[in-house]
Order: structure tokens, then sequence, then C-alpha cells
């Protein structure tokens, strides 16, 4: 065990007139997660500290904030990572704050929706599964890993001044499904797509690239689809 | 406020998804969830989702599929849903599939498949490659094909909303009241017909794989209705729980060639499966696993032993194995490609849950006597599929294909289910229960009840479980219930208030934890994953019977042994219960 400091960004718009920033010392076992150290405030030293957590092991995406400035999943880092104190976290920069680290999905989650989500195809399938080849299925890459928990499009300086910009992880959904061999659906996203707030409002800033917890690649993803639009429209 | 749809969904997992899915195309459904519903712990699923293709092992069939899940539940599954769901596994899996599910290839380009623990070929003989799977995120994807097929067909969802209580009256489901999570205060919907997907309730236990969300909610929301719960002391440990946190690690490490070794660094296996060795059925290996420890041949003497998947090599990990090669970084700082990963049984799977029957109907008696209006699939429910022990990649498959069938079932009954009336008290338990809850400022810490919980569940009602230890634990259990009238609750907000409402989580885990208490203790019998030392034999002629737990105004278990276990397929003719032998 030993003492860690925490400096953590605390808002309830309810009550607060203004952000400010509580700071916690804690004991912590050196095995411990960021997500172990707030749910050690929230459960022994303070109750109203409010986050999002579930699965604890990188997989649903809920945990998502800001640690030391830069976007992460507070689950998968060990606090041994950060030797220096404070540690300071902050909530996903970008979104509207509903409390302390808790913040506004749903633009998020429209947006997503605006690429078309699924699979397009009005062919009717046949009795068994569609073939697609190893080689063709690792088209895809690792876009299929994503798990949405929105540190990449909350690190977007183009989303930050663009509420309208699809944003990475959105477009990397697109780029899932336009480079799945099974999908046609070209044509119907490119209203979504090909616009100033779609695909070219990228301005190659990679910040989402080092943001992914996942190590996907949001920007090379924008740019396959780009060299994409091109050469279908030209 | 009062909502009113035609289905009201409890739940955003496969069953709650795959259900919304068939139902959004033809009638209004909500779907409410406590977390967006991508984040469901279904997405955590690792290995695969079993269905006899035969893409790879070429003569696998839906009878072996079916001896195999009848043989892993020990007999205590029914077999006449066993049959319906290895037969209709393939078309489950094929049409998620078609629904651009991103699956792992054959080279001819067929879906891929791997071996799974206790899957085999001609009834025994070898492992059968009958896991579908997507690298090892397999779970995951199926969630996200299946949200993203729900958007499509513009089912209606209610993230972040709690249900708190189900109103139910005259055996008929009228609705649930939840709470906003975000802005505070209930809301109630109604529909003429309602299905929990709710989930497992892993998180009693202290080491475990389970998500903080899979605190059995929609278990004791049941029971507080007055309705039974089914095999609850069927706690399925999975063998390799990374060691500590108990995050899992998929068997299809083992699935893929991984071995188990102890302190003296021999594969254990050998002396209690030496057929199929690391491939056989969880319970036989997490027993395995607890005696190498128990007798003190863990790591170095402690409460681990090691899954070695080194000899496969970096490529094949990062082909077959992403994901647990970055989890045993993260967790156990350990890198798989060149040393061994620690590990130890974690709380996995919930075999038991609420009763229903093969088209999700709610069940309330020994007779299978059904309620109307009222449907449960996933692991929330106890079909029973699984019986005493659920086998790898037959979760993914019941909660897919479950899900389907309610929602078939759901648009079926629509033509003659009307909308009930709201009962004049419909919102009142809900009330009270936020009211008592906020209003609580006694000395307990919640946090500390909580862990004195899942750590005397995980010892005296784990792998391994005795008389001594059952009755320490019962009264362990009202002990903690009476503490929980004490707890303090400090978020005196209405605004994302987690601090009351995981408050209200720990009296769903107290309240149903009793019933797997009372359950394992009543129960003198081994079987699947209930392994009582005091009584090591399976008895075929007491305990060949479902468990019905019933909790009486009064506070205590009521509990019966009189549902029988179908024991016949509807057109096979079952398997008559055997010693298993792996």
């Amino acid at each position: 065990m030993s003492q860690r400091t925490f400096k953590i960004f605390r808002y309830n718009p309810e009550t607060d007139k203004k952000p400010s920033y509580k700071t916690y010392t804690i004991e912590v076992e050196p095995s411990w997660t960021i997500l172990d150290a707030l749910n050690e405030i929230k459960w022994y030293h303070d109750g109203s500290l409010t986050y999002r957590r579930s699965c604890r092991h990188g997989i649903c995406g809920s945990c998502a904030m800001q640690i030391n400035g830069l976007n992460d999943l507070s689950c998968e880092l060990q606090i041994s990572n950060y030797p220096k104190d404070p540690i300071v976290i902050d909530p996903l920069p970008g979104f509207e704050i509903y409390k302390d680290l808790a913040v506004n999905m749903e633009p998020f989650y429209a947006a997503l929706k605006r690429v078309k989500p699924w699979l397009i195809n009005d062919n009717p399938p046949p009795g068994s599964e569609r073939l697609q080849s190893p080689e063709e299925f690792k088209l895809m890459g690792d876009s299929i890993a994503c798990i949405l928990c929105a540190a990449c499009t909350s690190s977007c300086p183009s989303f930050w001044t663009d509420e309208d910009y699809l944003g990475p992880a959105a477009l990397l959904k697109a780029f899932r499904y336009t480079f799945d061999t099974r999908d046609e659906g070209f044509e119907d996203r490119l209203e979504a797509l090909d616009n100033k707030h779609g695909l070219w409002r990228c301005h190659k800033i990679t910040n989402c690239f080092t943001a992914c917890p996942k190590n996907l690649n949001p920007t090379e993803a924008i740019s396959k689809l780009q060299r994409k639009v091109v050469s279908e429209k030209w | 406020m009062i909502h009113r749809h035609d289905v009201i969904i409890v739940g955003a997992g496969l069953a709650g998804s795959r259900a919304a899915v068939e139902i959004g195309q033809t009638a209004n459904v909500a779907v409410l969830s406590k977390v967006y519903p991508s984040r469901s712990h279904s997405g955590a699923a690792q290995g695969g989702v079993a269905a006899s293709l035969a893409n790879e092992s070429k003569t696998d069939r839906w009878e072996y599929h079916m001896y195999d899940t009848v043989k892993g539940s020990d007999y205590l599954g029914d077999q006449d849903a066993i049959e319906l769901m290895v037969r209709e596994a393939p078309e489950t899996v094929i049409e998620m599939e078609h629904w651009g599910c991103p699956f792992s290839r054959t080279p001819e380009g067929l879906i891929a498949q791997r071996k799974f623990g206790g899957h085999t070929l001609d009834y025994g003989k070898e492992a059968a490659l009958r896991s579908c799977y997507s690298y090892d995120y397999t779970g995951h994807v199926l969630l996200h094909t299946l949200h993203e097929q729900c958007l499509k067909h513009g089912v209606h969802f209610y993230s972040e909303f709690q249900v708190l209580s189900l109103i139910f009256r005259d055996n008929r489901a009228i609705g649930v009241v939840a709470w906003d999570i975000v802005n505070g205060g209930l809301h109630t919907f109604y529909g003429r017909a309602v299905m929990f997907g709710t989930g497992g309730y892993g998180r009693a236990f202290k080491i475990t794989s389970n998500a903080h969300a899979n605190t059995g909610d929609g278990l004791s929301q049941v029971i507080r209705a007055g309705l039974p719960v089914q095999d609850m002391e069927f706690v399925q440990f999975h063998p390799t729980g990374l060691w500590k946190s108990g995050i899992l690690v998929t068997e299809g490490a083992r699935g893929e060639g991984g071995y188990l070794l102890n302190g003296e660094k021999r594969r254990f296996m050998e002396d209690y499966a030496p057929t199929l060795m690391e491939l056989a059925p969880r319970d036989v290996v997490a027993r395995s696993m607890q005696t190498e420890i128990d007798e003190g041949r863990g790591i170095d003497g402690k409460n681990y032993v090691f899954i070695d998947v080194s000899h496969l090599g970096e490529a094949k990990l990062k082909e077959r194995l992403p994901q647990i090669t970055e989890l045993a970084m993260n967790f156990a700082g350990v890198d798989p490609v060149k040393e061994p990963i620690p590990i130890q049984p974690t709380a996995h799977y919930s075999m038991g849950g609420i009763p229903a029957n093969a088209n999700c109907r709610v069940t309330y008696d020994a007779k299978r006597s059904e309620t109307v209006g009222f449907y449960a699939g996933g692991e929330c429910s106890c079909i029973s599929v699984h019986g005493a022990n659920r086998l790898g990649t037959n979760s993914l498959l019941e909660a897919l294909l479950f899900g389907r069938r309610a929602g078939k079932q759901i648009v079926e009954d629509l033509s003659h289910l009307e909308f009930p009336e709201l009962p004049a008290d419909y919102e009142d338990a809900a009330t009270e229960e936020v009211e008592r809850t906020m209003a609580k400022d006694g000395e307990e810490k919640a946090a500390t009840l909580r862990a004195e919980l899942q750590e005397t569940m995980m010892m005296d009602c784990g792998v391994f479980r005795s008389r001594g230890q059952l009755e320490k634990q019962r009264d362990k259990v009202e002990e903690l219930e009476e503490r929980y009238k004490n707890i303090r609750v400090e978020d005196k907000g209405t605004r994302f208030n987690t601090d009351m409402l995981e408050a209200i989580e720990l009296g769903h885990l107290i309240e149903f934890s009793g019933a797997i208490v009372e359950g394992a203790l009543q129960r003198e019998e081994s079987r699947g994953g209930h392994a009582r030392k005091d009584f090591p034999k399976r008895d075929d002629v007491k305990f060949l019977k479902h468990t019905l737990a019933w909790r009486e105004p009064n506070g205590k278990w009521k509990l019966t042994f009189e549902k029988d276990v179908v024991l016949k397929g509807i057109t096979h003719p079952g398997f008559e219960p055997k010693e298993r032998v792996y």
C-alpha cells in the first residue's frame, strides 16, 4: 500500500455555480487501476463522486475520461503508470457535463446513427452464410473492435469546433461497413459522409489515433474512406 | 411520467436486443437499459457461439451438440429445450452473419470454428470445432451488430434507466417502474408484454468475471413480485479468471491449445479428465484447479495456477486471441507470448434464474404453469438449457436464440394480449424504495457490506461447499440484510445519483444471495457447478429435480424439489443420466 493523490473535476449543474477540483489522498494497492482508485474514493470517502463504469476490463467503453490530460479508459490504466502526484482526472472534453465525470453521450450516438451503421444489402441472403475470405475479412481491419468509448471523438479539435461533425468514431463505423465486402451501402452513406461535417472535416490531427485505448487508427480509416469517395466520384 | 409501448424489454444485451429486432419490425417496442445498450455485458463474451455448422468438423451434427449439452448440464438440463436450441443454433448464427456480424473465416470463406470445453464429436470421442468466433471478441461483435439492427428497425431505447420494480398483478405482467439515472425521477412503463433480459448474478461473488452492472436486479424484482426463482445454487466458476481480479481469460485459450500447469509445472488435468484434459467442461476444470490449490499445489503454494499459451507463438496469439493478450498485459502485468498467465476460478455465469419455458414465457410452479404477458431470456432466465453446468459458447447461443424465440412468441401473443390497466398502487414499491434508500443515514457503508457479502459468498458458497459453511453463510446473509437497514447514502441529490443506485443494487445482491445459499444448503448432492464436500455424489433419486425458491412474507425461503427435469427431447428419445466422465 502507498499513498496517492487524485485531483478530480467536480461539477453538479443542479447545485454548483461553477466546476471545481477536489483533491483526495488515499491508500492504493500496487496493482490498482485508475478506476480502482475512483471506486475506493466513491465507496469509502465520498459517495457523491460520479462517473460511469461497468465491465472494468476495457470492453464496454463506459469509463473513458481524461487522465493527466489524455483521453483513456480508467479501468485499463495502472496507477503505477503515473508516478507523479496528483493524478488529474477530468471528464471527456467536448461534451455537456451531466455530473462530475459523466457526460452527455447523446450527440455521440446520434452521429453514429447518421452513418447508417448496419449492413446494407438488399439481395436475398443464401441459405448458409455469405462467403467472405479471410483476406476480405481483414479489409475491415481492427475497426470491428471499436468499443464506442468516445475517447477519439472527444479528443478531436475538429469535433470541438463543429458540433455537427460526425467525428472519428462514427467515421470508423462507416469505414467498417464500407469495407465489409458483404455491404452495398456506399451510396446510401454518401450523404452523411461526403460533406463538410463528414469526411472532409478531418484535418489529420491524429489525436483520435493517440487517444484510442484499443490502438485503432480512425485517421487511417478516414483517409481510406476519403480515397474511396474520390475514386468513386471522379 | 407514464410511458406506453406495446412491448417493454428490460436489458439491452443479446437476449433483449435480439427480441427487440424481432418485435420492432411490427410493433412498438421500448428497451430499457441501465447502461448504454452497447455496454451490456454480453459484449464481454470472448470465445464464440456454438452451432453445429460443420464448417470445420465436417461430421458435426446437432445430436452431438445435444449430447454434449445434456451431459455438460449433469443431466439437469431440460432436454426438450436443449433439442430446440441445438437444432435452431445454425440458423440463429447464420442469421447474425446475414445481418453483418463480422466472423473470422475459414480459407473457403465460411464462418471459422474452434474447439471449446465439453464440445465433442460422436458422443464424446474427440473434441469438436463448433464454436463460431470473431477473434476473441465474439460477444462484442454480436452485441454491436444487434444494437445496429435495433437502430435500423427504429427500436426505442431508454438508456440509463434503471428498473426498480416489476408491476405484476393477478398472474399478469403489466410493466415496470424505472429511475431516470441522468435526471432522477420515476418513470412507469407499461405494455401488453414485458420481457426481462436482465443478465446474471456474478457480482454476488468477490472474484468474478462479471461487470459492475451484473447485480441480478431482475432476479430480486421477480422474487419481490412473489414469483419463484429456479436452480439459483448453480453458479458457474470459470476456471481461467485472472488472478486477483477475476477478469476472464477465454476458454478459447485452451481451445487453441493452451494448457494448465500447477506449482510442480505439471499438466494436472491428466489426473482429472484424461481424455479431454483442459477441454473438459468448466465445472470439472474449476474443481480440479481448486483441489490443486487447496492441496498446496498452487504456484508457490498460493491460490493460483498457470495457463500457458506461450507455445502458440506471437502470430497465432495475435490472430486468434488478441484481447486476452492485451488483458494479461494490462491486468496481470504478464506478456503471454513469453510467460504463463496466473489464474484462479472466477464466478462467471448464473445457471439459475427466472423459470421460463422454451417459448420464454415465465412459469411460476412445479407444473410449469404460465404467467401472462411475462417473458424472460438470456442469463437471467432458467429455461433450463444449461442445467447444473453450462458449456462454453452455449451462453451467447442461448441469449441470441431465446431472445429470438421470445421475440417471435411475443409478436404472436400480441394478437390476443390487450393493454392491461395500471393498478392504483403501480408506483408504490418503487417510490418507497427510493424514499427509504435516500433517507438512509446510518453508520454502515454500503461498500463494506457489499465486500463482506462478496468475500463470504466466495469463501463459503464457492467452488466447494459444505453444510457448516452454508449454515454460516445463511446467517451471514441474514446479518447483512439487517445491517443494510443501517447504511448511509451520502449523495442526496436527484441528478446521476449512482450512490443511491449502488445502494439499491446491494439490496438486490443480498436478496437473491439468500436463494443461492438456501438452494446450496438444501440440495444435498454434488451436480455440475454445485459441489458439496459432504455429499460428493450426484443423487438422481432425490435431486434429479429443479429447485424452485420463493421468498415468504416473513423473509424465510420456501424451497421445493418437485419440478421434474425433462429427460426426452421433442423428437429425440433423450439421453439417460449416466456418470459423467471426460
